[in-house]
């Protein structure tokens, strides 16, 4: 019975009437906070996509996500509130922004292998938090961006209303991960899974260590900088605490709650814990009295997060139903199939 | 000069404090190669354990001490046996995000029963000594002072004694350290433990000049981070060494180029020096 559902979730058309769900969300939202909250839990799910490229897929622990993602609300939110610009060429100059750092940020930081990248991308959130508080003359200090510019609209569309925005918050994330679809199938993806699997077998193949792993982290960074801009557009007003070290952490709660590496893992886990902690209120404060533990179980459990622990039960149960077929598949090649299967889902 | 010197009494008070945490952060490095994350939150706890014992309990302040080295040296203790020992063999990104949880559960604990406020510890040493216009405040005298007897003291029983051997060895070699007999368990044990007390002690040292508040731990640890890359990951010896470069280097930069930015020195540092030598200034070999 379990298996029949799972394999419904497991076709195309699922996507569709998840799409058709979220297409339908405002209506269905008994008021306009619920509507609110589901565009912010979009666009951070945007910024988790960008953490699952570089954690995910290319096995680097990125700590500096949270900053990357304070840069492209920065940037948006100084262009329209101090230079004059209108939204959307700020938004595009936010994307740029993020790639040209992150591209800079890479060079220096991905010839450093695991925990010397982790350390060394902790440290550089820290200061891009720390260069966004002290350097009052660029940023306003602790004060923050305020009168930000909303995307313009067209017609009779004004992005100012929350469902109008909720829309555009929508396209961009449709788009976000139908972009990690393709990438995730095409030979680049894979060789950011091979780089994950192992930097020397990797290289031994002829990949390109370096350039590849740059590749992925500003590709990252760049959603992590669209994220940051669409957020600074809807909510008006940045400051320094968009860098804190907490978003990134947050971030990665979502990423691993939902499953790292995977297509779904990053919306699943993003959207859930901004609902369960909507919900329960009174949990904002010491929610991670709860997620942190959870963290230390997942990792430790079920290292996959929802969707990954899924596929792989989906695989364990097709493999046992199939007829005629040989059972003895060690479990590391059931992973393995797994995660075939998943890349390719 | 007496300016001068003052800046290097500085220094020292806060290469000592660095140091000792990132003596402890190395010393869990050589035998796990865990980069442990949730150091500074055991740090943050140390200091909130002292908080309580003498406020709430009323204590003397060396009893506090001791007392929140013991409960840290616990904690740091059951971290090891409920969450790095079942992760030995997964990933090592797998570690790092369990670190991360421990931090983050170790702060909402401390948040929920002590509140985001920042709190004031006093001490028993609110002396000041001056040595011909060198005014030194007794407090920065006893960090420098308990700092260097502890890293003796933590010296003569790695080198000297078997127990503190058996450490050593198996940030040597791990394997060989199987073959001689030395049972891995209790010398991760022993190595958190010691770990987590040296946190505590730092942070009740240095609470009393400071604040002590649920955050306190975050740019400790980043700079115990910062301090081990440059003394190269798992050398005691640079961890020490690497601990003064960052507290003169914050204190004559806070002094003469700016105090808002002083704590970017630290990492402005770690930039310079891993996109020179990405393998840390003095570790051998690449990692």
């Amino acid at each position: 019975m379990l298996y029949k559902i799972g394999t419904l979730l497991m076709k195309p058309g699922a996507k569709l009437v998840l799409l058709a769900l979220a297409i339908a969300f405002p209506f269905m939202a008994s008021n306009e906070y619920q509507v609110y909250v589901m565009a912010s839990a979009f666009v951070w799910a945007i910024a988790v996509y960008g953490l699952n490229i570089i954690t995910g897929y290319c096995g680097q622990l990125n700590l500096a996500h949270g900053g990357f993602f304070a840069i492209g609300a920065y940037t948006l939110g100084l262009l329209t509130a101090d230079a004059g610009w209108s939204f959307w060429p700020a938004f595009i100059a936010a994307l740029v922004m993020s790639a040209v750092l992150g591209f800079l940020v890479g060079i220096v930081s991905l010839r450093l292998k695991e925990h010397y990248f982790a350390i060394f991308t902790l440290c550089v959130g820290f200061i891009i938090y720390l260069l966004i508080d002290k350097w009052e003359g660029l940023t306003h200090g602790a004060i923050g961006v305020r009168d930000i510019a909303a995307p313009n609209g067209f017609g009779v569309v004004d992005f100012t209303d929350t469902t109008p925005f909720y829309y555009l918050v929508l396209a961009f994330l449709v788009f976000a991960i139908w972009f990690m679809g393709r990438l995730s199938r095409s030979l680049l993806g894979r060789t950011f899974l091979a780089i994950r699997n192992g930097d020397e077998l990797a290289q031994s193949l002829g990949i390109n260590l370096m350039r590849n792993k740059i590749l992925a982290f500003v590709l990252s960074t760049v959603y992590a900088g669209m994220a940051g801009a669409l957020y600074a557009g809807m909510v008006r007003i940045v400051g320094p605490e968009e860098a804190n070290i907490n978003h990134t952490f947050d971030m990665i709660t979502y990423l691993l709650v939902g499953g790292i590496g995977t297509l779904t893992g990053p919306l699943l886990g993003t959207v859930g814990i901004v609902w369960i902690t909507q919900s329960l209120q009174f949990l904002e404060e010491y929610r991670m009295i709860i997620f942190g533990p959870l963290l230390v179980l997942l990792v430790i459990f079920a290292p996959r997060g929802i969707s990954g622990s899924f596929l792989t039960w989906m695989h364990h149960k097709a493999q046992s139903l199939a007829p005629g077929k040989k059972r003895k598949h060690s479990k590391v090649t059931a992973d393995q199939k797994a995660r075939e299967a998943e890349s390719n889902a | 000069m007496s300016l001068f010197l003052q800046q290097i009494m500085n220094g020292l008070t806060l290469g000592s404090i660095y140091g000792l945490v990132a003596l402890g952060l190395t010393l869990v490095y050589g035998i796990l190669h865990i980069p442990n994350f949730a150091h500074g939150a055991l740090y943050m706890v140390g200091a909130f354990m002292s908080y309580f014992f003498m406020v709430d309990l009323g204590v003397h302040y060396w009893v506090a001490m001791a007392g929140s080295a013991v409960v840290v040296a616990v904690l740091a203790i059951l971290c090891e046996r409920l969450v790095f020992h079942p992760l030995r063999h997964s990933p090592p990104i797998h570690d790092k995000i369990a670190a991360i949880g421990i931090l983050l559960f170790l702060e909402a604990v401390v948040q929920m029963f002590w509140g985001a406020d920042f709190r004031r510890m006093s001490s028993p040493f609110t002396g000041i000594m001056n040595f011909d216009g060198l005014i030194i405040p007794e407090q920065r005298l006893l960090i420098v002072v308990s700092a260097f007897a502890l890293v003796v003291a933590l010296q003569l029983f790695l080198r000297k004694t078997m127990t503190g051997a058996t450490i050593i060895a198996m940030a040597q070699n791990r394997d060989g350290a199987f073959l001689v007999g030395i049972d891995s368990n209790r010398v991760a044990m022993m190595t958190f433990a010691i770990s987590g007390a040296l946190a505590a002690v730092a942070a009740t040292l240095y609470a009393p000049i400071n604040l002590v508040y649920p955050a306190m731990g975050h740019l400790v640890i980043m700079k115990a981070f910062v301090i081990i890359i440059l003394g190269g990951m798992g050398s005691v010896p640079g961890a020490i060494a690497g601990g003064m470069i960052i507290g003169f280097a914050e204190a004559f930069g806070g002094f003469y180029i700016s105090t808002a930015y002083k704590d970017i020195i630290a990492f402005g540092l770690l930039v310079l020096i891993l996109s020179w030598r990405p393998q840390g200034l003095f570790a051998k070999g690449a990692h």
